[in-house]
């Protein structure tokens, strides 16, 4: 009846467990409770669980990527407190079994629901602001990509207290990762829920890559759209041509781990290393689609708070898309080790220190429109000059370990932990988090708190050196990855520095909760009443903060790149603006309506997700009956846009006029 | 109304991609072809598994002996027609005729059946001879990738349904005449899909 799923699959006898899903769920019950006292669900639902606008999903996306990176980063922390105390005769209180679970679970969730979640909010909330647009191309589309999302990152959380996750590290190498191997149900989770958020993540970049080619304010051609399309673009792109190779090979692992297939198994022909192959033709392609982003957010801030254009715009661009075509040229760096031959890792290791022109050519960019500019050295511009100064540290030794001869020393060492954390904390984290103290007040039309902000940034800088400087040493001392207890005492005191960085992290995790709470009780002091708090260049900048639903009341007309810093030029004073802007008349808009088609797929999803993992299978027939109705309501739904009258629309600009004209 | 028409329609000296945003009806087409690109990128990765794989047969039945060129070249003949009579069922929706979508619709679907109902005999031939998925990589490889397609005609046979029904129901409305359009692009898809397995796999196996 219910599969392999039993009593057995909870883990009553592992404390830690227990006491973090204990609270974890005393937590999740006080909130619903909360909820439904204060009578807010009519509210959640009409404004935020059915919403397609994409500045409520954007948003819904990050608050997923903060809480998941609560919950991967106290892995992190059990890791690091672990290789604190496991050297010599010491074990540590995490026996191995246990260890192989967090840090598979920790790379798990970092890359796809930390990274991959804030990356995909920041675009969501920024690209049809800065196109000068009024939606997605596809909203209901937007909010199925996001609740399949959340579907995933529940079942990664589920596999918490029911049953196990995977220990086979975050790629899930077979054949460890074979039915053989791995019996459980761990690797089952694993599966399936990247399978159900990478499908989500997918429609997203259709979506986005169709909203950037085109929905574009008239006048905005590839030359005048702004540097954080363009580097949206090569991710989506990158997403559209890389995401579907995932899907096919864990599909490939699924069939031979319940159909008894044999891709990847050791007899009957399998070949474990094409697995190796096909998920890094992946996998290396998505860490640029992390990062590209994110040089996007670093272009935008420099620019604004420089008070100048963009230095060497077309150079930035074409770097962009030089590296969008090399990340699919590089896969082999991550496995040299397998023994291609040296024709083959002379080939992979040379192009992938070729990637290292067009990143140079985007840091001296940065460098450039800094010089001479008047800096104002606010929260974002903290965030992107320690980007750099890490940033280059971390490509210097991707460039060491792209010689083949170094990396089979260097190969599954802590170096290489410290490498990818250098430029994934330094490139990646540093990228989001500047992007949301920038877009912050367009997302609620308040600034944060900058003090607590540079706060957070010392923490997560300082901490980053101290957590990961230690590894680099360690690696060329030899010390491996994925080790759960070392035997060479004299490791133990850079851990200890390690375990002093991590928590140093931690406080800078926990000041970003502070600073939330104090900016969100301080907001009457600092709302943006003028929807420009930062003298910003492009079109996100001309709408009032929070955008209404519609975004723009008319939609922008572009002429040259810097739409917004040009029409400030031109059009005189904030008050000449205004004065224009109340005497235009408007026309009637059409948005598209409310629709809870990707919460209900996201319900059916998770249910056929669990029951395929657990093999209940009645259960998975369910969940694919419950998704294909849902599919059918929505195709036969003929009501999918509201009108907003055009004296609504005039009247909301009256209103923000009046706002504007108090401050 | 395509890109192209649009511009030459509108005959200014505007480039298109300043014009501002483009019909509902471009949107959805585009999206569409980029949802059909990253399909392909899936067959492409299964294209290579086969590749990879195809003579890892384990001591068991080579592709030489198993496949039948005759039985796949009617299959073959099967699916490139149902393109042809989606052609024209396109063609039909275009105009607005009822009558001649039902018509040639339906002979799409029952092309599709057949083809269909063509590769679940030889697949069920194959497991008879006990040469299954499981037999070895090589097979694991091949009912993957061909299962893949089939698996694909029968969404889109399912998909000709609910679109037949949405006539019935809805009329041509804009919406329906746009998923129309998808389903031919779709359906089209599938044939050139077809046309790399055919040559790859069931001519390539007699190399």
């Amino acid at each position: 009846m219910l599969g392999r799923l039993s009593w057995a699959a909870i883990p009553f006898d592992v404390p830690v467990v227990m006491i973090a899903a204990g609270s974890v769920g005393l937590i999740i019950f006080c909130v619903l409770a909360l909820v439904t006292v204060k009578g807010w669900w009519p509210y959640l639902w009409r404004e935020w669980i059915t919403s397609v606008d994409h500045k409520r999903i954007g948003v819904m996306y990050i608050l997923l990527a903060l809480l998941m990176l609560v919950r991967g980063f106290s892995d992190a922390m059990l890791m690091r407190s672990q290789l604190a105390l496991a050297a010599g005769h010491a074990q540590g209180y995490l026996p191995p079994e246990h260890y192989d679970q967090i840090f598979s679970a920790h790379g798990t969730i970092m890359i796809f629901f930390v990274a991959m979640p804030f990356v995909v909010g920041l675009m969501n909330f920024v690209l049809p602001l800065q196109l000068g647009v009024r939606d997605v191309a596809f909203p209901v589309l937007n909010s199925v990509s996001f609740w399949l999302t959340a579907a995933g990152v529940l079942l990664v959380n589920v596999s918490l207290v029911v049953g196990e996750f995977a220990r086979t590290g975050w790629l899930a190498y077979p054949p460890l990762s074979e039915i053989a191997y791995s019996p459980g149900v761990g690797v089952d989770y694993y599966l399936w829920s990247l399978q159900i958020s990478g499908l989500g993540t997918l429609l997203s970049g259709i979506n986005l890559t169709t909203t950037i080619l085109k929905l574009r304010a008239p006048g905005m051609g590839y030359r005048q759209m702004p540097i954080f399309c363009w580097t949206a673009l090569a991710s989506n792109l990158l997403i559209v041509a890389s995401f579907p190779i995932l899907t096919a090979t864990f599909a490939m692992l699924l069939l031979d781990r319940y159909c008894g297939f044999h891709f990847f198994t050791n007899d009957l022909g399998g070949n474990p290393m094409m697995y190796v192959n096909l998920i890094w033709c992946w996998g290396h392609p998505e860490v640029y689609i992390l990062i590209l982003p994110a040089f996007g957010v670093f272009s935008e801030v420099v620019a604004t708070f420089s008070g100048k254009p963009l230095f060497g715009r077309r150079s930035m661009v074409m770097a962009t898309m030089v590296i969008c075509v090399l990340s699919f040229l590089v896969w082999l760096h991550h496995f040299f080790t397998m023994g291609a031959g040296a024709d083959v890792n002379a080939f992979f290791g040379i192009a992938t220190m070729i990637i290292a022109v067009p990143t140079g050519v985007k840091i001296f960019n940065w460098l450039f429109t800094l010089y001479g500019g008047r800096i104002r050295f606010t929260v974002p511009i903290y965030w992107t000059l320690g980007f750099m100064v890490t940033f280059v540290i971390g490509g210097m030794t991707g460039v060491l370990m792209a010689i083949p001869p170094a990396d089979f020393v260097l190969h599954n060492s802590l170096f290489l932990i410290a490498h990818f954390h250098n430029v994934a904390i330094g490139g990646v984290v540093f990228g989001v988090m500047a992007g949301i103290s920038y877009w912050f007040p367009k997302a609620f039309g308040f600034t944060l708190n900058e003090r607590l902000g540079k706060a957070v940034f010392w923490c997560w800088f300082f901490g980053f050196y101290l957590a990961f400087m230690p590894l680099y040493v360690l690696g060329l001392m030899g010390a491996t990855r994925r080790m759960q207890h070392y035997s060479n005492t004299h490791w133990q005191p850079l851990m200890l520095v390690a375990l002093a960085g991590a928590l140093l992290i931690l406080l800078g995790i926990a000041l970003t909760v502070v600073q939330l709470v104090v900016s969100i009780r301080q907001r009457e002091r600092n709302r943006d009443l003028t929807g420009d708090p930062w003298n910003g260049r492009t079109l996100e900048w001309s709408t009032p903060s929070p955008p209404p639903v519609w975004n723009f009341s008319l939609l922008p007309q572009v002429e040259r790149s810097d739409a917004f810093w040009a029409t400030k030029q031109q059009q005189g004073t904030a008050q000449d603006r205004r004065d224009r802007s109340v005497k235009q008349t408007y026309e009637t808009l059409h948005v598209p309506r409310n629709n809870p088609t990707g919460f209900f797929l996201a319900f059916f999803a998770v249910l056929l997700g669990f029951s395929l993992i657990w093999r209940i299978w009645w259960g998975a027939g369910l969940g694919i009956l419950g998704a294909v109705v849902v599919c059918l309501v929505q195709a036969w739904r003929t009501d999918g846009e509201i009108e907003v009258p055009s004296e609504k629309v005039a009247a909301f600009e009256r209103l923000h006029g009046l706002k504007e004209r108090a401050v | 109304m395509s890109a192209t028409e649009q511009a030459l329609a509108t005959g200014d000296a505007v480039p298109l991609s300043l014009r501002g945003p483009a019909s509902t009806g471009v949107v959805a087409g585009y999206g569409f072809w980029l949802f059909l690109l990253s399909d392909i990128v899936i067959f492409a990765a299964l294209f290579a598994s086969y590749a990879v794989l195809s003579g890892e047969t384990a001591g068991g039945p080579t592709a030489a002996a198993l496949f039948d060129k005759k039985h796949v070249l009617i299959e073959t003949a099967c699916l490139l027609a149902s393109s042809v009579t989606c052609g024209f069922g396109s063609l039909a929706v275009q105009s607005g005729e009822k009558g001649s979508t039902y018509f040639w619709m339906t002979v799409t679907f029952i092309l599709g059946v057949a083809f269909l109902s063509l590769e679940v005999s030889e697949f069920s031939h194959m497991l008879g001879m006990g040469a299954g998925p499981s037999r070895s990589a090589f097979l694991s490889a091949f009912f993957t990738l061909v299962g893949t397609h089939g698996l694909h005609v029968t969404l889109g046979l399912c998909w000709l349904i609910v679109m037949l029904l949405q006539v019935a129901t809805l009329g041509f409305q804009p919406m329906v005449s746009r998923r129309f359009f998808c389903f031919g692009l779709f359906w089209h898809a599938l044939d050139i899909v077809w046309i790399g397995v055919f040559t790859i796999v069931y001519l390539g196996a007699h190399l």
